[in-house]
């Protein structure tokens, strides 16, 4: 009797922990998975694919230790480290705890020469070797931090006001962000100068939305994975040949939509009114 | 004084840590930088956290080796100087969760003890366990989204934020709900060093014939059933769930706690 | 009216629906709607960032400036502006506003040159003002009392200012920071035309060709006529060429078809190759349009040998040892200087070989020194000046990129003379500070005319060489009023006695009232605070204390010396810093103004918004401390001081028969006047109406005035009774200025005014009536500017015919003989990289306002250094590091910049100067343009290492 009363406590404290420890696990699970769902931000230079990268991370914050103290850095005056642009994600901040983000408006990323931040790297979270060139030199401007978006509406620029804070404020100026003229038929003795950014060469630094004058600005970095689309291996430019080259992998595929899920007998089989 | 010789140094080697780890952030140092999930000792020397490094192995991404050799290097650390020595002299937490111990034994909140029927010690081996299924499902490191300790020390070194809610939950939850509640019941960190603990070599010995009983190192050792031989008999702390704080050696009055070396030789 | 919200919203809805179905809305209903939008008040002003005059539009509500937009029935702009423009209203609004004056007193509450700023009174303040006024009048005489004025100010401040330091005072020490900024443009225009100002406007713009901007980054500066020289390029891309000449790539450079670097100062040698090109194919090709250079050109030659407007051997500061070793090295050269390899082909026709020690001087004219002295030569004597300026010898000392071939270079300046060359083709040439800030400024400024003259392509529409400005009123207001201290309002000059006697005749001032003797530009002003002389000085609507090259010693002069130095501004800069009085000004649209801009349009605009906290403009300030002195304090005889070597007579007993007692003050005379008082006050005037006038009517704030009193206005309407006196001078004298209520109607006019109608260009008798009137019988020009227009004969080296009569030029201008010449200081081998120091888009002259304006500061927090990244590896420097910028004279610590807006060629630096925190005036040198006195502030010898 004492046994069978103890062997079932046994099994009922067992199945307890069991459930609890799936409960547990469940509830952790789903906080998890949502504290990771933030995918509007902007991670250092060399980041690797965002999922990738939330796993990888190891939350050390040695990046954001070397962004700080880059000799870059300095205050001209107090001759101490200003405010770095990496900030380690706290409670709150809605990213995933611990890991580094940068965001422009605050203090965008300088694009060191030396990225500092990259090679302290220790778990491989921000890879090395994507911006390696072909001298095996980090070089900066190969990184892919973003990309810049302009909201043509509240960009003066597109209301043909002399503007172009963006560019002049551009690393890579005339190449990430060149200007386009055009004739203002409204004055009739004006021209349009319209940033474009050119999402081969952007890098995502933000130094443009930080310079922009908006009240919030018109212009401003999104994960890449965001702010851009794909064309897709249909479309081709004829008239340039590189544009080929984007679609060697393209294979032929069985295509199906409503109208074609049938099969061609099925269809001809079936309905009344042609029996 | 003397009484406090291991609080104070245990102390002062938590604090000095801290102020390695945040010097190297404001003012660049180059002595001890990053925080525990994975340093970096004198610009050179990876160290990183192994219940970490196993999070994130478990989500399947292939780790840089300065990580693994720095799990390795810490793993082997404190195999020699007592598994959760982390806990006692380095963990930030550790200090929150001893002030609430202290206010509760002040208070004298200890004699109406909550009891939490599944609470048990054990547990945080379940949630160590735990901890590295959901990594593995979520595909992040699943304790690093939680832990109080990584929390807590970003939030020294690089501001705090919402983060300290984290800090002062704990203390609450230490303080007016389970004694030891956090390290001792729940802690997957703490319960990874208890199993590299479990074979380390500095440990506290016990001279079961100087003990007068008065139980004074039962009242503070926060993990007392490692204390079982007190009265009993002379043999070593061998238990890995023995932070190798020291408390139970300061408060002992009649030498008979002292920190030794483990002998495998002797104990065979 | 008592109107809630809630009120409103109901009868602006029941008003708006009435009206879409056609209902006559109550009255009662349709007045509380009117009501509820009338503290909504739009209405025109000039935008307050530089010379380019664009039209804006300012919306009022509650008392503040709450929205701008550009003008759309403005020409200029058609209602775009730059980013600035945007910002003139919340450039008033900064949370450090000056608000009270303040005074650097002692504990006891007694003034302390060495004590802290505390807050004082009004009638505390001109109590100073007066005590050290007079002192410094005691010490020194009127050469005592000196004025930093500006080319920001308004017609009215300048002409008010203007007033009191020149009849009040007889002081010329009065000279704008447009010394800096137009001054050798005004003499180029002077020597040449004969008359201030240029003789084409931006409608060129649309009707050339052919853009080249010579020392100009218009693409930042001057962002508007900018997006209008982009539209014509658009407009026919293949016909019209855009070049920029520059000494380092910027961002004019994106638009343009050639882009031609050159080293600096050699503009000079680039345009007499052009020139060279013009008279020597001129046989083979017919370039040269010799029926009009017969008929409207004379050639002149000028000495060479005149220095670089430094500190001259015997001056007080030079002696006292005030100058280190290292500064001396320049310095000495203002005294003699040996002629280099470099220049020494181009000073050949002017009898100068390499390794000559040449001697400067300032050259005599009647026994008189007159830095300007010129002389009539022959055309061939000019084709002997020019021939030493081949293809091979411009591009060895002209071109500026040392990764550039040669060859590259020279086929680059070949086409560059091509287009301006070739028939039927307009040309329009801009410049702004490269070619002014210069040591040889007046010089390279003649030699732009020297080409577009003998191609007949000036003073036409659509071609002409026209210099752009960079203040908003430097041609308005210190040009055209003459806040220079050798100028009168309207090209009169101090030295001439007729001007001096139209002028006091005019003031109603004795005739011998205004000293003779205007030389204290603003350098000389400076320099003569450090020599001791000027005891007084007052800064208005600029910052000399962090414009002027060799700050250094300008700022411990102000701190160390036995003076007080006054600084009137809307916020604390470096002048303030440096001041023992600080005054509040009312700012912008606080106040009634005028601008003038760079095509010679006037603009004016209405007060807007009181101003904030006790503010009160420079117009009143002048007015208030004009109450502090009379007749006996000013007007009696003046020993010789300074540079005046003759006494200033009594000029008393004059006065007593004009009316006047010893007791007048200056207020009754030159403000207070039964002239003045005939300009009423109507609130039912269409201008006036419903306008705030807080100098003429005082204003709600109640502010304690110069008495302790509150001041309750004037009770005439001071600014059209300023304006309209000041327009006298111009009108029949070809500055033609429209009555004052006319341009509160239009959006600006540009001078000459004559019946009603503007001038766009001038001198050329289809479009300006002047010309027409002067033009002979089947001639097209008439350049009918009357200074300097007799001549001594004479070649090159000098006039030959030395007992001969000048001979007279009527409508005449002038292609002058002006060499290549070294600048004084140049890169060696300790400083080895030329400074080259200007402004960038974001931000207006030394930030003390923009830099206040949240969204500028934002995307130009500091002044960087520009270089090119090869300098920077082999100097140790790293992008975004910082490094020191050092001279002979200071240093800076700057961040280095190799990827920026400005990309410089190996060899150069470049530093915008509108950040205080990075002082590059510190660095700069001061030397001048010998003829016309401005700063060169684009070339000087550092050293970069890293900091």
């Amino acid at each position: 009797m004492e046994n069978s009363n103890n062997r079932r406590k046994f099994f009922t404290m067992t199945l307890q922990s069991v459930g609890l420890t799936a409960l547990g696990g469940l509830l952790w699970s789903g906080y998890s998975h949502e504290v990771k769902a933030s995918p509007l931000v902007l991670r250092p230079p060399g980041a690797i694919k965002e999922s990738d990268f939330l796993s990888a991370c190891i939350k050390c914050g040695l990046c954001a230790e070397a962004c700080q103290n880059r000799k870059t850095n300095i205050d001209k005056e107090t001759g101490k480290a200003r405010e770095g642009t990496l900030i380690m994600a706290k409670g709150g901040d809605s990213k995933l705890i611990g890991t580094p983000y940068f965001i422009p408006t605050e203090v965008p990323c300088f694009m060191c020469e030396d990225i500092p931040c990259v090679p302290v790297c220790p778990s491989g979270a921000l890879d090395f070797a994507s911006l390696a060139n072909e001298k095996q030199e980090l070089d900066i401007n190969k990184a892919r931090m973003g990309l810049a978006v302009i909201h043509k509406e509240s960009c003066i620029a597109f209301w043909g006001i002399q503007c172009d804070a963006c560019y002049r404020a551009c690393p890579l100026l005339d190449e990430a962000i060149t200007l386009e003229y055009q004739k203002n038929e409204r004055t009739g003795k004006h021209a349009y100068l319209l940033p474009i950014v050119h999402d081969n060469i952007c890098t995502g630094c933000g130094l443009c939305e930080q310079a922009c004058v908006t009240e919030k600005p018109a212009i401003f970095v999104l994960p890449r994975e965001v702010s851009m689309g794909k064309a897709g291996d249909h479309y081709v430019k004829g008239w340039d040949k590189k544009d080929q080259e984007r679609v060697k992998d393209a294979k032929s595929q069985e295509t199906t939509t409503e109208r074609s899920k049938e099969s061609a007998s099925d269809y001809l089989n079936s309905g009344g009114e042609y029996r | 004084m003397k009484n406090m010789k291991y609080l104070l140094l245990r102390r002062v080697t938590q604090i000095g840590l801290l102020v390695l780890y945040f010097g190297a952030n404001t003012y660049g140092w180059n002595i001890l930088a990053g925080t525990f999930g994975s340093s970096l000792l004198f610009g050179t020397i990876p160290l990183a956290d192994p219940y970490t490094t196993l999070q994130v192995l478990a989500t399947g991404f292939v780790l840089g080796a300065d990580v693994l050799l720095g799990a390795l290097i810490i793993t082997f650390f404190y195999f020699v100087v007592g598994g959760r020595a982390f806990c006692a002299w380095v963990c930030p937490i550790n200090m929150v969760t001893d002030l609430a111990n202290w206010l509760r034994r002040k208070l004298n909140l200890d004699k109406e003890e909550v009891n939490y029927r599944f609470l048990k010690r054990n547990a945080r081996y379940w949630i160590m366990v735990l901890g590295l299924i959901v990594s593995a499902i979520v595909g992040i490191a699943a304790f690093e989204v939680l832990s109080p300790i990584t929390i807590m020390q970003r939030g020294i070194i690089f501001g705090f934020g919402m983060g300290f809610a984290v800090v002062v939950a704990i203390f609450l939850f230490d303080l007016f709900g389970i004694k030891n509640g956090w390290c001792g019941h729940l802690c997957p960190l703490g319960a990874t060093y208890s199993l590299i603990g479990k074979a380390s070599l500095i440990r506290v010995n016990h001279n079961h014939e100087a003990c007068t009983n008065c139980m004074a190192c039962k009242v503070v050792c926060p993990e007392n059933h490692v204390l079982y031989m007190v009265n009993k008999e002379s043999i070593m702390v061998t238990d890995g769930e023995c932070t190798n704080c020291g408390r139970c050696i300061d408060v002992c009055n009649d030498d008979a706690l002292n920190f030794s070396i483990r002998n495998y030789f002797k104990e065979k | 009216m008592a109107l809630n919200r809630r009120d409103f919203l109901k009868s602006a809805a029941a008003a708006s629906a009435a009206g879409a179905v056609g209902i006559a809305v109550p009255s009662t209903l349709q007045a509380s709607a009117d009501e509820a939008q009338k503290d909504w008040r739009w209405d025109k002003a000039a935008c307050r960032f530089c010379g380019t005059g664009c039209g804006i539009m300012l919306a009022t509500k509650g008392g503040k400036i709450v929205a701008v937009k550009g003008d759309p029935e403005a020409p200029v702009n058609r209602g775009l502006n730059c980013i600035k423009g945007y910002f003139n209203a919340k450039i008033m609004y900064g949370a450090d506003r000056l608000k009270t004056p303040l005074l650097r007193m002692n504990d006891k509450g007694e003034f302390d040159k060495h004590g802290e700023f505390k807050p004082i009174s009004w009638q505390r303040a001109f109590d100073e003002m007066e005590f050290h006024a007079k002192k410094a009048l005691k010490a020194s005489g009127p050469e005592g009392v000196a004025v930093f004025a500006s080319g920001q100010y308004t017609v009215m401040e300048g002409y008010a200012a203007q007033k009191m330091m020149k009849a009040g005072f007889r002081s010329n020490a009065i000279d704008p920071n447009a010394r800096h900024c137009m001054a050798s443009a005004v003499v180029g225009f002077y020597q040449t035309f004969g008359i201030d100002e240029p003789s084409g406007c931006y409608d060129d713009i649309e009707l050339t060709d052919t853009v080249v901007s010579w020392g100009s980054n218009m693409a930042e500066m001057h962002p508007i006529l900018w997006s209008r020289v982009t539209d014509r390029k658009l407009s026919a891309p293949d016909k019209v060429k855009i070049i920029n000449l520059s000494t380092y790539r910027h961002r004019t450079s994106d638009l343009a078809d050639e882009e031609i670097i050159f080293s600096p100062n050699t503009d000079l040698a680039l345009w007499n190759y052009i020139a060279r090109e013009i008279v020597m194919r001129d046989d083979a090709e017919k370039i040269i349009d010799w029926d009009f250079v017969k008929k409207h050109i004379v050639f002149a030659s000028q000495p060479v040998n005149t220095g670089y407007g430094l500190r001259r051997e015997g001056e007080k500061s030079l002696k006292e040892g005030k100058y280190s070793a290292k500064e001396m090295e320049i310095v000495s050269k203002e005294m003699s200087k040996v002629v280099s390899s470099k220049e020494a082909p181009a000073l050949a026709p002017f009898g100068y070989k390499e390794g000559d020690v040449m001697k400067h001087e300032v050259p005599m004219v009647d026994g008189k020194p007159n830095p300007l002295k010129h002389w009539e030569i022959s055309f061939e004597e000019y084709k002997k000046f020019l021939e030493p300026y081949t293809a091979d010898y411009v591009t060895k000392i002209s071109k500026g990129n040392p990764d550039e071939s040669d060859e590259e270079f020279k086929r680059k300046i070949q086409l560059m003379a091509d287009l301006y060359i070739e028939k039927g083709r307009k040309v329009v040439s801009f410049w702004t500070m490269g070619m002014n800030q210069h040591t040889r400024g007046t010089w390279v400024n003649t030699l732009s005319y020297n080409v577009h003259f003998m191609l007949n392509k000036q003073a036409k529409p659509g071609s002409g060489a026209f210099s752009l400005t960079g203040q908003p009123s430097a041609c308005g207001t210190a040009r055209e009023v003459g806040t220079f201290c050798h100028r009168l309002p309207s090209d009169m000059m101090v030295e001439n006695p007729d001007h001096r006697k139209i002028y006091e005749n005019a003031l109603k001032v004795p005739e011998g009232t205004i000293n003779p003797v205007g030389v204290q530009h603003i350098m000389k002003i400076h320099r003569d605070i450090e020599d001791g002389l000027v005891k007084f000085a007052w800064v208005n609507v600029c910052n000399p204390y962090q414009d002027s090259a060799s700050a250094e010693h300008w700022i411990k002069a102000a701190r160390e010396m036995d003076n007080f130095i006054v600084t009137s501004d809307g916020y604390p800069g470096i002048s303030a810093k440096v001041s023992d009085l600080v005054l509040p000004s009312a700012m912008l649209y606080e106040k009634w103004g005028a601008y003038g801009n760079a095509e010679r349009r006037t603009q004016h605009w209405r007060q807007q918004v009181l101003p904030v906290g006790d503010a009160m403009s420079d117009t009143w300030q002048w007015i208030e401390f004009s109450k502090r002195f009379t007749v006996k304090d000013l007007w009696g005889e003046q020993a010789p001081s300074g540079p005046r070597k003759e006494a200033l007579p009594s000029v008393i007993e004059q006065a007593k028969k004009m009316g006047y007692n010893e007791n007048t003050t200056m207020y009754e005379i030159l403000y207070a006047n039964e002239k003045a008082k005939s300009y009423k006050l109507d609130a039912n005037d269409m201008v006036q109406k419903g306008y705030d006038n807080s100098e003429s009517l005082g204003d709600s704030r109640n502010v304690k005035g110069s008495d302790g009193e509150v001041f309750k206005g004037y009770g005439f309407f001071i600014h059209k009774y300023l304006f309209e006196e000041y327009a006298d001078f111009t009108r029949g004298h070809g500055h033609d200025l429209a009555p004052f209520d006319v341009y509160h109607k239009v959006r600006g006019l540009r001078w000459p005014v004559v019946d009603g109608k503007e001038t766009q260009w001038r001198f050329n008798a289809k479009y300006d009536p002047y010309a027409k009137k002067e033009a002979k019988e089947g001639e097209e020009f008439a350049f009918y500017g009357k200074l300097a227009k007799a001549l001594k004969q004479g070649d090159l080296k000098g006039i030959t015919d030395k007992e001969g009569q000048p001979k007279p030029l009527p409508n005449k201008a002038k292609i002058f003989a002006r060499p290549y010449m070294d600048p004084p200081e140049m890169p060696d081998e300790e400083y080895d990289t030329w400074l080259c120091t200007g402004r960038v888009l974001e931000h207006w002259h030394s930030g003390t306002m923009t830099m206040r304006v949240p969204e500028l500061y934002k995307a130009v927090p500091e002044a960087l250094c520009y270089m090119h990244p090869e300098d920077a590896k082999t100097k140790g420097l790293q992008q975004g590091g910082l490094c020191w910028v050092e001279s002979r004279r200071g240093k800076v610590k700057a961040r280095v910049e190799t990827r920026g807006r400005n990309r410089p060629s190996r060899g150069l630096v470049f530093v915008p100067w509108f950040d205080e925190k990075v002082f590059i005036n510190k660095v700069c040198l001061d030397a001048t343009c010998p003829m016309s006195k401005q700063t060169d502030y684009k070339k000087c010898a550092v050293k970069i290492y890293k900091a």
